[in-house]
């Protein structure tokens, strides 16, 4: 047993760290989000100098591993930094599922790309109707001899708006909720027939709806075999969920560190707030939250990691992800109740760190859904 | 990163489970499962019986008796106690005397009283609480006085669990009224059989009398009997609070009972032709105690490992005793739910032996609700859970 890191996640974290000491400020932060890609090409591109881009693939695929350990010591650090650059849209959950279902020249094309910082990706899953259930799928995919027509819509599809590349969950065969019959397509982004909008989100991550009308695509553009990506796509959503836990993880410390710190300084009744037992023990509670959470997250990476059965992995990932998002609640709530109004304004980070944990708490299923799935295998 | 196991560790896991599979009375075992108290005599055989295979003081050095064992290894024989049920030694001799007479006590002291502890022959009580010293321990009055070479005790304790098995009682005492309020305690043996101590029961709301109030008038007691030295009672009893906090999180007692839970679950008619378990809401209320168990699992865990390295156990433990006792309270009132109307008739004679009349309710419902009320303790004892977060407080977040 032995809970430390290892080398590589040690250097992990120090080259994030120092990142975001050096270059991603609250305010360099704010300026990437206002601007026109919502994020920065530049940190981008150091990303993969720093072979952050490489850390979910395996070795085979030119990564770095592709540990689930490693991985969340990132996200952690990302979720400190309330980074908006497309990680997990990209690397994670296009790229997981790349390494998945792709095969041949295709895919290590499309990793070495993506490794190197040149190729960005989005996945397209979630539908109107869908709410958190990946199965249920009403994007229609028609073979017509050596291409497949696409028509459907599909929402909340984080990185839309950049990426060159689209993975769409789409349905070649059975009805609403069949886990069989459905495909994941690779489309290019200036197919025509394709409608992105795209807007940012509340934690400034980009995000988009995509409207397909008889997007014509090559029939080799389907990943894996017809009708049969759906428990693919649920092993990456998997990973992705542990990933955006461990993301939440580390912002809710930051919630936690910068509530503290700010109740030392803020003075009323002569005296700093944080000496009131009313507050001292809802900030003992969010430790708690803080600790437990982590907790959590830790066996449920590990559990991926393991030689564990898929179904004890599955249930790992719905214990995490609905035990951090109950945290992600106190903390979050606490954080702006403790700070008093000028926890409500924009101009302070805490609010920004509340969206992105509210964000992070409904990304791939909110708490409630994750303890009734855990509930259900 | 990983939570495995050694082979070695692997192989004591099997070690620990042969021996309790074989050397666990049956019938105790069954009590326990109907939600029964074991007797005195019954404790103490256990006790004995752990003595001989060299397992009754995993937590002592091996020069008192203790058995040797890795953090890791405490761990698993303690996991492995919890899952079936088997209880933990009781601690006042064995985890909360014992570490203080040997860090503090005298060389006679430790030959007097450690071996008598190691085997079970002499059961001690705590004196610490009294009735107007709860969470602020250090007001506490009762008064040793020095008479030659004995101290003159009088006053009142409160709070004594199983006084009444009692031989010995370790007590604090106030030795100086003239210094700060933990500046003049003392930490007092004394012989339950003196003259001028008695014993008053006090019925907890689950009918049962498992604390006692003790009174102590012109108490004689020996000044041999005095830990250490005059008026430095505080310090070692405050080391005693951060020692042995392992297996405070109560997981696999819990593990245990989630599992009763789902058992009797599927066997409660929900009142509309399915089971309980049928219905979403009550099992999304069992899935969520069963993440909680997880998380904390990994937080105990996580702080094993630490300890492990040699880093002492410090505000962790607050966590692990604030999340185990709420938690095992949140499954003490799942089984009220579960029990429903069962858990209304009042009888607690059922649950005691010799009890002749015809059960009531299935299963152990009728217990649902006195352990509800019986286990509102844990959250009060051993450092009530505000002052465990005013130990977060001051310890991690420097407030």
């Amino acid at each position: 047993m032995d809970f430390s890191y290892s080398e590589i996640q040690q250097m992990l974290q120090d080259s994030v760290q120092k990142f975001v000491q050096k270059s991603y400020d609250f305010k360099t932060r704010s300026k990437i989000i206002e601007s026109d890609d919502g994020y920065s090409k530049e940190n981008w591109q150091l990303f993969a100098e720093l072979g952050w881009l490489a850390v979910p693939f395996t070795e085979e695929d030119g990564g770095l591993g592709g540990s689930a350990v490693d991985l969340i010591v990132m996200m952690e650090e990302f979720g400190k930094a309330n980074l908006v650059e497309p990680f997990i849209a990209t690397a994670v959950l296009s790229g997981g599922l790349i390494s998945e279902l792709g095969n041949g020249e295709r895919k290590s094309e499309l990793l070495e790309h993506l490794v190197t910082g040149k190729l960005q990706l989005a996945c397209a899953y979630a539908e109107m109707g869908s709410r958190f259930n990946l199965a249920k799928v009403g994007t229609t995919a028609t073979v017509q001899g050596d291409k497949v027509l696409i028509n459907g819509k599909k929402i909340a599809v984080l990185n839309g708006s950049n990426a060159d590349q689209l993975l769409v969950v789409a349905r070649e065969s059975g009805e609403d909720i069949d886990v069989d019959g459905i495909s994941i397509f690779l489309v290019d982004a200036a197919s025509e027939g394709l409608v992105i909008n795209s807007f940012t989100n509340i934690d400034g991550k980009k995000s988009s709806e995509i409207v397909l009308e008889n997007v014509s695509v090559p029939a080799s553009s389907r990943l894996g075999d017809a009708g049969s990506a759906l428990s693919a796509l649920q092993k990456i959503i998997d990973r992705a969920t542990v990933s955006v836990s461990a993301e939440a993880v580390g912002a809710m410390e930051l919630l936690l560190q910068k509530t503290v710190e700010y109740s030392k300084t803020r003075k009323q009744f002569g005296t700093s707030i944080g000496t009131f037992q009313a507050l001292q023990h809802r900030m003992a509670d969010m430790f708690i939250e803080c600790q437990l959470a982590r907790s959590i997250v830790v066996m449920a990476a590990m559990r991926l990691d393991s030689a564990e059965s898929d179904l004890e992995k599955t249930k790992a990932v719905s214990a995490a992800k609905s035990r951090v998002g109950e945290a992600i609640r106190k903390v979050g709530q606490e954080s702006i109740q403790i700070h008093g109004g000028i926890g409500m304004t924009d101009e302070l980070d805490v609010g920004h760190l509340f969206k992105r944990v509210t964000a992070l708490d409904i990304m791939f299923g909110n708490a409630d859904y994750h303890t009734e799935r855990f509930a259900s295998l | 990163m990983n939570a495995d196991f050694t082979e070695e560790d692997l192989a004591f896991q099997d070690e620990a489970r042969s021996f309790l599979d074989s050397e666990f009375p049956a019938e105790y075992r069954a009590k326990i499962d109907a939600s029964k108290r074991l007797s005195k005599e019954e404790i103490v055989n256990w006790q004995k019986i752990l003595y001989k295979k060299g397992w009754a003081a995993p937590s002592w050095p091996v020069e008192h008796g203790g058995t040797g064992w890795s953090q890791i290894q405490k761990h698993i024989f303690e996991t492995e106690m919890g899952l079936i049920g088997a209880p933990e030694p009781v601690p006042f001799g064995m985890k909360m005397v014992a570490p203080i007479i040997m860090a503090y006590g005298s060389e006679e002291q430790k030959v007097r009283f450690l071996p008598d502890i190691l085997e079970s022959n002499v059961w001690w009580c705590q004196g610490y609480s009294e009735p107007n010293s709860g969470s602020d321990l250090a007001s506490l009055k009762t008064a040793a006085v020095r008479d030659g070479d004995h101290f003159v005790v009088n006053g009142a304790k409160t709070w004594n669990t199983y006084g009444q098995y009692a031989d010995w009682i370790f007590c604090l005492v106030r030795t100086d009224n003239t210094v700060k309020k933990q500046e003049g305690i003392s930490f007092l043996l004394i012989d339950m059989k003196s003259p001028g101590i008695t014993l008053k029961p006090i019925y907890l709301i689950d009918g049962q009398p498992e604390v006692n109030e003790v009174f102590f008038d012109d108490v004689r007691v020996p000044a041999d009997n005095l830990i250490g030295e005059e008026n430095k009672g505080w310090t070692y009893a405050k080391v005693l609070l951060t020692h042995e906090r392992t297996n405070i999180a109560g997981v696999p007692r819990g593990k245990r009972r989630l599992r009763a839970l789902k058992r009797i679950a599927g066997e409660t008619d929900d009142g509309f032709g399915n089971s309980m378990m049928d219905n979403q809401g009550f099992r999304n209320k069992l899935a969520s105690i069963e993440i909680e168990l997880q998380a904390l699992e990994y937080a105990e865990l996580r702080t094993l490992a630490s300890i492990s390295t040699g880093k002492a156990p410090g505000p962790e433990s607050s966590i692990l005793k604030i999340v185990g006792t709420e938690l095992a309270q949140r499954i003490d009132k799942t089984f009220v739910e579960l029990a429903g109307y069962h858990c209304l008739p009042y009888v607690p004679e059922q649950f005691e032996d010799g009890f002749q009349g015809t059960p009531l309710g299935p299963g152990n419902s009728a217990a649902a609700a006195l352990t509800y009320f019986n286990n509102r303790k844990a959250s009060i004892y051993g450092g009530s859970n505000e002052i465990q977060r005013n130990i977060i407080c001051k310890a991690v977040l420097g407030l």
